[in-house]
């Protein structure tokens, strides 16, 4: 706590003397095309300053080439990339002085750790005795001092990481991007890392835009998801909003509801929405209105679970049951050849007939053709 | 399952034989793919080389030393050393200085592979033909003379054929393939990101490449430099068709073939090429002194 307010107050009191900040990061209507394929299309988004923002999607939704973009490394097919009045993708990425941490560190094999993190700094020719105090305080940052004089092949994949991490922020950019950044070390590391990239992003006080396919790490460290797919954006929200409202079922998807049953929708009186699977019939909320009667009911395996009640619930066989500690998770097959994963408060034996069922309100229901 | 597990059990107990202690020290059937090229080694370089290195020893009259002792007062095979010299170091240095800028261009082309076709294909021509076509088209009546003169840019033909720059010009367009090449694969071998991360870290492109590219490739040039160097140390033909094989361009190896085929003097053609050999193996040494000064690790950075 000592360290990221002693930080926070040197990147105030500097502030002043050329360190360029801005109120918000604008991408209009960004368009790049590799060849005939489009990366990217219409991307527009806004982005405070301050804010952890993770772009989230699958491998080939553009969230890299977005991240390229931005950071210069791409120049844009179409549209236009704002830092509040001033125009910048048509600037060089040296002329931009974002930094940046690459998926592989993309650390100078031949310099030492001190001269990585100072290498940004000697690029701005900052008076030497600055860079030295302004490295050690980055190498405090993360916790490197002892491997001040080591080359990068002598340290760790974490330790490299946080190299590739200290010699980003050491210039005080006004934009730290990220692409991918864990995706190189083990699950132990991959969380112990997170906590210290939200430590230093609170720290510094900084704008981090932070690409990762990986929901869990977008959930845990952002305070706003993009979801990509396909170059567009899918949905923007907080991480409980699109935890527990994603707008789409490719959203849904990302955000664990692994059970997409698909069915007819009913109504009853009163309008609520009710999907009909097998001759069972569930409650949901629907998330958008369908265009025809085909809809997709989506639940997460944690919320589907057994019941006694002969009224309620998908009539299924059980095909498979393993033990995760606090409790079973299991997979059943319905009738018609549905798979529905579940968990179970306890063991079931494979092959038993079971009826799952939902709480409505977890119950999410899209348009068919929304898939 | 227990019997599988008794029987693996003693497998492990009994001594290995003969054939996996040898497998284990790497000799085993896929070794003996070596032997071809093994014999082809002793019996074209190792053995000649002893015999010629025996054979210098042995004058046609005189002591033990009496070859070296004469290569090295007689001004007129001494000088062959620096004659050589002062044609090869420029060659490598100028192939070089050419190769870099170019390698750095195509390695971001996407149609690489013609380009480098292209380029590439010198070599297959060889020394001979560049040095009829280089009569002809560098000589006082070529294109070349014709099109500076039509042009106003000089009055008199330039002379770039039977001398100097004869050599030089022939080493330059036989030898730059080679040494493009080399310097393609060192510079496309360096991680492109590290190039991206100095980007946004503000290096503008000179301060990339004197800060990232040059100390990274510098390893690879100087072996590049080292193959280069022996390759024009060693010129023979186009010294004698398009140089000026009675002074300018002596070169060394045209001594060692007087010796042994004007004066059938074999002894000291023998001595001449060990002197040869001695020569490029110092400037190889040198240069790999001042390799191993510098950064040698790997090119990329350390995970990925």
């Amino acid at each position: 706590m000592n360290r990221a307010t002693s930080a926070r107050s040197t990147r105030a009191s500097r502030a002043g003397n050329g360190a360029r900040t801005f109120n918000e990061l604008r991408l209009e209507s960004v368009r790049r095309d590799f060849g005939t394929v489009n990366a990217l299309r219409d991307l527009t988004l806004t982005i405070q300053r301050g804010q952890f923002v993770a772009l989230l999607g699958p491998s080939g939704c553009g969230k890299s080439t977005a991240l390229n973009c931005i950071a210069g490394l791409l120049p844009v097919t179409g549209g236009s990339i704002w830092l509040d009045d001033k125009r910048i993708d048509t600037k060089r990425a040296e002329e931009r002085g974002f930094g940046m941490v690459f998926q592989n560190y993309a650390l100078f094999p031949h310099m030492t750790v001190a001269k990585n993190i100072g290498f940004g700094l000697r690029m701005r020719s900052v008076p030497s005795a600055e860079i030295e105090r302004r490295v050690g305080e980055a190498l405090r940052l993360v916790r490197l001092i002892e491997h001040a004089e080591k080359l990068p092949g002598q340290l760790s994949g974490g330790q490299q990481q946080r190299v590739a991490i200290a010699r980003a922020i050491v210039i005080e950019p006004p934009l730290v991007l990220m692409d991918e950044p864990l995706s190189n070390l083990d699950a132990k590391l991959r969380l112990e890392m997170r906590q210290e990239i939200r430590r230093i992003h609170a720290g510094l006080g900084s704008t981090t835009i932070y690409v990762t396919h990986d929901q869990e790490e977008a959930l845990s460290l952002a305070d706003r998801i993009v979801v990509l797919r396909d170059g567009m954006i899918r949905q923007v929200g907080t991480p409980a909003e699109l935890y527990g409202a994603p707008s789409h079922l490719d959203v849904a998807d990302f955000m664990g509801y692994r059970n997409r049953i698909a069915g007819k929708i009913v109504r009853d009186s009163q309008g609520r929405a009710y999907v009909e699977i097998d001759g069972a019939v569930i409650e949901g909320s629907l998330r958008s209105e369908p265009k025809g009667d085909h809809v997709i009911a989506a639940i997460r395996p944690d919320d589907l679970v057994p019941t006694r009640d002969v009224k309620q619930g998908i009539e299924a066989a059980i095909e498979a049951i393993e033990y995760r500690g606090r409790e079973f998770h299991g997979l059943a097959r319905t009738p018609a050849g549905a798979e529905l994963h579940f968990s179970s408060s306890v063991a079931l034996a494979i092959g038993a007939p079971v009826r799952l069922a939902a709480d409505p309100k977890q119950v999410l229901i899209f348009d068919a053709e929304d898939a | 399952m227990s019997t599988l597990a008794s029987s693996s059990a003693r497998l492990e107990d009994a001594a290995p034989s003969w054939r996996l202690r040898f497998a284990a020290m790497g000799l085993d059937g896929v070794t003996l793919l070596l032997l071809p090229a093994a014999l082809f080694l002793v019996a074209l370089f190792i053995y000649p080389f002893l015999y010629g290195f025996v054979l210098s020893f042995e004058p046609k009259q005189g002591g033990m030393f009496a070859n070296y002792a004469r290569f090295f007062s007689d001004p007129f095979f001494a000088n062959t050393i620096a004659t050589t010299m002062k044609i090869a170091v420029p060659v490598t240095i100028l192939n070089l200085a050419l190769a870099i800028p170019i390698a750095f261009r195509v390695r971001l082309l996407r149609r690489q592979r013609l380009l480098t076709t292209f380029l590439v294909l010198p070599i297959t021509l060889g020394t001979v033909l560049v040095a009829e076509g280089m009569l002809f088209y560098f000589g006082p009546q070529g294109w070349f003379n014709r099109s500076l003169i039509a042009l106003g840019l000089i009055s008199h033909p330039v002379r770039l054929v039977h001398n100097y720059w004869g050599v030089l010009i022939s080493l330059v367009i036989t030898g730059f393939p080679f040494t493009f090449l080399l310097t393609l694969s060192y510079i496309t071998g360096i991680d492109p990101s590290l190039e991206q991360a100095a980007a946004t870290l503000g290096a503008k492109p000179a301060a990339r490449f004197r800060h990232i590219f040059w100390p990274l490739l510098l390893p690879g040039l100087a072996i590049t430099f080292c193959l280069s160097f022996v390759q024009a140390y060693s010129v023979f033909p186009s010294a004698v068709l398009v140089g000026e094989p009675a002074a300018a361009t002596r070169v060394i190896s045209i001594a060692a073939y007087q010796s042994a085929f004007e004066d059938y003097d074999y002894s000291m053609a023998s001595a001449i090429a060990m002197i040869m050999a001695a020569t490029q193996l110092v400037v190889v040494l040198i240069v790999f002194a001042g390799r191993a000064l510098v950064y040698r690790g790997p090119v990329s950075s350390g995970k990925g």
